[in-house]
C-alpha cells in the first residue's frame, strides 16, 4: 500500500516544496507526535473533545451499519484493507489521526465506477450505533476514465469516527462527491479526504456539516495531469457548543488546472465555533491555472465565533487567475429593514435572508433531492434559535 | 379616505459626538387623493423624514407624533407600519442576495393581505407590473435588487408600489438617477397608483423635473430639518427659476 502511494507521487515528478501550508505526510506513526493544541494545524481544534483519537485511544470499534443504494453498474461494497486501489489517490497522512486511522482500518468501503459509465447517484449511509470504541474508516471512490457519477456519503447517528477518504478520478472523469454530516449531537468525526484528479477530469466535492459535537474535515486535492478542474463547495450550520472545522488544501500540481472553492456557514448559540482554512498552492509547473476560493460566515447570535483563513502560495508568475475572499458578518440590518418595510415579519425576514445566504451555494450542488433536504435542514436549524420567540 | 398626520416631529441620529437632531419639528398632513411634493437641498433631512415614518431603527424620534387614520404609527414595528398601509420607495433600495424577486413579492403580498395571493392571477399580475415598469419578466427570477442598475432598482420600487397597493406612498428621490424615458415610466406608475383612488403620495425630490409628469397638489420646501415654505404647484416653478438660495439664506439668519 505504502509503496503504491509513493509510486504515484513519484510518477508526478514534482519538485519538493517547502510549503508552510501543509506538513509533510507520513504513514509512520512515529512521525506524528501527539498534538498539544499549539501546533498550527491543531490550534483551533478542541482536542479534549476528540475522545483521544488524536492520542492513543483504540480505534477498534465497529459501531456502524452501512446502507447502500448503488447506481446501475457501480460497485459499492466493503472490501479487504489490502485492496489494490487503497493508497492510489496519493493520500499520505498529514496528521496523527489520519495515520492512526490508516493503520487501524480493517477494511475499505469501495465505490468503483467503471470507465465510460454514465450513471446516477450512489447513496451510502453510515449510521453510527454509538459503540464505546472509536472507529477507523476507510473509503475509496474511484471513477474510471470518462465516466460520470455521483456519490453521496451520509453520516448519521452517534460515533467517534477517524476516517480516510480517497477519491480517484481517471482522465476525463466527472464526479460529484457529497459528504453529508448529519450526526447526532455527541458524534466526533475526523475525516481526511484526498483527491487525485486525472487529466481533464472534473471533481465537484461537496461537504455539508450540520450535526455532531466536533466535525473536522481536512480535504486535499492534487492533479494527475493538466486540464483538471475541482469545484469544492461547503455548507455548514453550527449550533451552541458545536465545533465544525474544514481545512482545505488545493495543490496545483499540473498546468492549466482549475480550482473553485466556496464554503458558507451559519452559526448560532453560545460557543458555536467554525473554522475554515483554505490553502492553495500553485507550484512552479502549474502554469496557466485558475483558482478562486471564498468563505462566508453568517453569525446569527452572540457568543458564536467563526475563524476564516485563506492562504494562497504562488510559485509561478504564469497564472491565469487567482483570488480569494473571506467575510464574516451578522444579519444585515438594512436587508431586514427593507424586507420588513414591505410588511414581512421579522421572523420571515430573517428566514429569507438566511435561505438567501445559502441559496446560490445549494443551487451549485445541482442535486435536486439534496437541495430540498438542505433547505429543510436549514429551516429546522433556524427554528432552534434564530426564530425562537419570533414565531 | 385615509389621513397621514405628522405633527411637530423631532428626530435625532446617533453620531460619534452623541445624538444629533436632524428633524426639527415637521408638521404635515396628507389626505388620500392628494399628492404632496417635498423639495429641499441635499442634507436637509428629506430621507430622514421618510425613514422615520417607515420606522428605520437608526432614527430616534424625540418628539411629536405620526398617525395614520388616527393610529399611532410610531408605536408600530416596521412591518406593522407596512401592513397598516404605508409604503416607502427608497432612495437606495437594498440588495438581498439569494432571495428572488418573485419569492419576495409573494411573501410581501401575503403578509400585507393576510392571505396568499391566488397563484394563477398573481403570476400574471407580477409579470404585468414588471412589464409596466419596463422590467423584463426574467427579473422575477433574479435576486432582489442584486446587480440591478440604479434605474432598475427605482423601477422595481414602483412595481412593488403597484403590486402592494398601500394607502400612502412615500417616494424618496425615486426620480434621481433616471434617464428621461425611465422617468416617464416611473411617473406613469406613480400616476396609475394615485389614480387608483383613496391613495396619498408624498413625493420627495431634489429636482423639479419629475413634477412635469407628476402633478403635485401641494409643494413643501424643506430646509434644515423643517418645512420652510408651503404652497401649490406654482411654488415648484418658482424653485425651478430661483433655486433654493432664498430659503437657505432665510434659514441661516
Ligand atoms: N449617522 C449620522 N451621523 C451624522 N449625521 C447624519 C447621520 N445620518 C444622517 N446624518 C445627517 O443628517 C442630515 C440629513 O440627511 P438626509 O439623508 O435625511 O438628507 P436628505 O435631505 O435626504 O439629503 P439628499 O438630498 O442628499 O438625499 C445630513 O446632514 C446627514 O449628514
Ligand atoms: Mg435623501
Amino acid at each position: 500500500m505504502t509503496v503504491t502511494a509513493e509510486s504515484v507521487s513519484n510518477a508526478l515528478e514534482l519538485d519538493k516544496v517547502e510549503s508552510h501550508l501543509h506538513p509533510e505526510g507520513s504513514f509512520d506513526l512515529a512521525d506524528h507526535a501527539v498534538p498539544t493544541g499549539r501546533e498550527e494545524v491543531w490550534r483551533f481544534t478542541p482536542l479534549k473533545r476528540l475522545h483521544g483519537i488524536h492520542a492513543d485511544a483504540p480505534l477498534d470499534g465497529d459501531g456502524f451499519t452501512v446502507d447502500v443504494v448503488a447506481a446501475d453498474g457501480v460497485r459499492a461494497e466493503t472490501v479487504g484493507a489490502d485492496h489494490e486501489l487503497r493508497g492510489r489517490s496519493g493520500l499520505i497522512p498529514r496528521d496523527r489521526v489520519s495515520a492512526r486511522a490508516w493503520a487501524a482500518a480493517r477494511n475499505v468501503f469501495l465505490v468503483d465506477v467503471p470507465a465510460e459509465l454514465e450513471t446516477g447517484a450512489t447513496n451510502v449511509t453510515f449510521t453510527g450505533t454509538g459503540g464505546e470504541s472509536a472507529v477507523a474508516g476507510h473509503v475509496v471512490v474511484r471513477v474510471g476514465a470518462h465516466a460520470k457519477a455521483t456519490v453521496v456519503l451520509t453520516f448519521v447517528g452517534s460515533a467517534t469516527l477517524a476516517e480516510n477518504v480517497e477519491i480517484i478520478l481517471g482522465d476525463g472523469a466527472h464526479l460529484t462527491l457529497v459528504t453529508l454530516q448529519d450526526w447526532d449531537d455527541d458524534a466526533v468525526h475526523h475525516a481526511t479526504h484526498h483527491a487525485l484528479v486525472g487529466r481533464d477530469a472534473d471533481l465537484k466535492h461537496v461537504a455539508v456539516s450540520f450535526g455532531g459535537d466536533v466535525v473536522r474535515h481536512d480535504t486535499s486535492t492534487e492533479y494527475a495531469g493538466p486540464g483538471g478542474s475541482v469545484n469544492m463547495l461547503g455548507l455548514y450550520f453550527a449550533d451552541a457548543g458545536q465545533h465544525i472545522e474544514h481545512r482545505l488544501f488545493v495543490d496545483h500540481t499540473a498546468p492549466k488546472t482549475k480550482s473553485h472553492v466556496v464554503y458558507k456557514g451559519a452559526l448560532q448559540g453560545d460557543g458555536a465555533h467554525t473554522v475554515w482554512i483554505g490553502n492553495v498552492l500553485i507550484r512552479k509547473v502549474a502554469e496557466g491555472i485558475e483558482t478562486y476560493e471564498e468563505n462566508r460566515n453568517l453569525v446569527l447570535t452572540d457568543g458564536a465565533r467563526a475563524d476564516s483563513v485563506p492562504n494562497l502560495e504562488i510559485e509561478t508568475g504564469e497564472i491565469a487567475g487567482a483570488g480569494h475572499a473571506s467575510a464574516t458578518g451578522r444579519f444585515d440590518d438594512e436587508q431586514l429593514f427593507y424586507l420588513r418595510s414591505r410588511g414581512i415579519s421579522e421572523a420571515e425576514a430573517r428566514r429569507l435572508v438566511v435561505h438567501g445566504f445559502f441559496t446560490d451555494l445549494i443551487r451549485q450542488i445541482e442535486l435536486p433531492e439534496l437541495e430540498e433536504k438542505l433547505a429543510a435542514t436549514v429551516e429546522a436549524e433556524l427554528a432552534k434559535n434564530v426564530l425562537k420567540g419570533l414565531i | 379616505m385615509s389621513k397621514l398626520e405628522i405633527i411637530d416631529l423631532h428626530v435625532s441620529v446617533e453620531t460619534e459626538d452623541g445624538p444629533k437632531e436632524i428633524l426639527k419639528g415637521v408638521t404635515l398632513t396628507i389626505n388620500s387623493g392628494e399628492t404632496h411634493a417635498i423639495m429641499g437641498p441635499n442634507g436637509s433631512g428629506k430621507s430622514t423624514l421618510a425613514y422615520s415614518i417607515a420606522g428605520h431603527p437608526r432614527y430616534a424620534v424625540t418628539g411629536g407624533s405620526v398617525t395614520l387614520d388616527g393610529e399611532d404609527v410610531l408605536a408600530m414595528s416596521v412591518d406593522e407600519r407596512a401592513r397598516a398601509g404605508l409604503f416607502l420607495a427608497m432612495q437606495y433600495p437594498v440588495e438581498v442576495p439569494g432571495v428572488s424577486v418573485s419569492n419576495f413579492l409573494r411573501t410581501a403580498k401575503t403578509a400585507i393581505d393576510g392571505e396568499a395571493p391566488k397563484l394563477r392571477t398573481w403570476v400574471k399580475e407580477v409579470n404585468a407590473a414588471l412589464e409596466d415598469l419596463d422590467l423584463d419578466t426574467t427579473f422575477a427570477q433574479r435576486s432582489v435588487n442584486e446587480g440591478f442598475s440604479g434605474g432598475e432598482k427605482k423601477r422595481h420600487e414602483i412595481a412593488q408600489l403597484e403590486l402592494l397597493a398601500p394607502k400612502m406612498a412615500i417616494l424618496d428621490e425615486t426620480d434621481s438617477g433616471l434617464d428621461i424615458d425611465a422617468l416617464k415610466t416611473v411617473s406613469d406608475g406613480v400616476n396609475r397608483f394615485a389614480e387608483g383612488g383613496e391613495k396619498g403620495v408624498l413625493l420627495i425630490t431634489h429636482y423639479t423635473r419629475i413634477l412635469r409628469y407628476i402633478k403635485p397638489d401641494f409643494v413643501h420646501v424643506f430646509v434644515d430639518g423643517k418645512i420652510a415654505e408651503e404652497g401649490g404647484p406654482e411654488l415648484a416653478d418658482q424653485l425651478e427659476a430661483e433655486g433654493y438660495e432664498r430659503f437657505l439664506k432665510a434659514a441661516a439668519v
